[in-house]
């Protein structure tokens, strides 16, 4: 978890919590660079319709709009995949510009876990993770549950140890 | 002249200046509630993408959460798109309408 040291926000990080953060930044990437599909809901989720009742106006708009959106969100994905260590666990320090878009990231990323678990606003996920650990403790959903959570944790973290906005 | 019949008098409004004062009506950026996006996170995202004071976010992020949606600028259209388009590189779900 992230805390302030001076003007950086600064995280050591366990090797599995690094692997963690490398997979999930990096399918955030490959999400964006594979030819999306516009029919998956986390791609609509990442690029909303502008105006819901204009389908005409939402394609014009996203003709001009959606290629700097996109780059924005790989290259604020690639800003975790540069920061962390190469290899094993590490610490990780953030100045201003890297804090931004580590949390833009980490949000994009649990935007779309938060879309594949059908996150709702009465999820209690805790409550999904006991049920999920219970059904197979080894199940791909008890994964996906946890970094979710933990990603959760870390994005509040980093909010937490910023500087105040002046 | 008793036997002519009288000229038709043409409408006074026009269609045109019906119409008139719906142009003058501001475009809305509207975000709405998610599951996902963390209380703090959104707030973060007002006051850094607004200059909104941290009081001003805090009761926009609330209004987002408890009311579903927020309007949370107006103006020209096209600025309305900006905000829009700047919100969704956040990750927050905005739209853009007429007030």
């Amino acid at each position: 978890m992230f805390r302030r040291n001076g003007s950086q926000c600064v995280a050591t990080f366990a090797i599995d919590e690094v692997r963690v953060l490398r997979k999930v930044a990096g399918e955030v990437v490959g999400l964006l660079t594979d030819g999306m599909d516009h029919t998956d809901p986390v791609v609509s989720r990442l690029f909303p319709d502008i105006y819901p009742d204009r389908p005409d106006d939402s394609e014009e708009f996203r003709l001009y709009t959606e290629g700097d959106l996109k780059t924005g969100k790989i290259d604020q994905a690639g800003a975790i995949l540069a920061a962390l260590p190469d290899e094993g666990e590490g610490e990780v320090r953030l100045d201003g510009e890297a804090a931004e878009a580590w949390l833009r990231a980490i949000n994009d990323a649990r935007l779309a876990m938060g879309t594949r678990l059908d996150i709702q606003a009465d999820t209690d996920l805790s409550a999904e993770l006991d049920d999920a650990v219970l059904h197979d403790p080894g199940s791909s959903r008890v994964f996906q549950l946890s970094v979710y959570a933990y990603l959760g944790y870390l994005q509040e973290s980093l909010l937490n140890a910023l500087p105040e906005i002046e | 002249m008793g036997g002519m019949a009288l000229p038709q008098v043409a409408p006074v409004e026009s269609p045109e200046i019906e119409e008139a004062p719906a142009d003058d009506r501001p475009w809305v950026t509207i975000v709405w509630d998610d599951p996902v996006n963390l209380m703090s996170y959104v707030t973060w995202v007002f006051q850094k993408l607004f200059g909104y004071s941290k009081e001003k976010a805090e009761a926009l992020m609330l209004d987002v959460h408890t009311k579903g949606r927020a309007v949370v600028s107006s103006g020209a259209r096209e600025r309305m798109e900006m905000d829009a388009n700047q919100l969704h590189g956040y990750g927050l779900w905005a739209t853009v309408d007429r007030d």
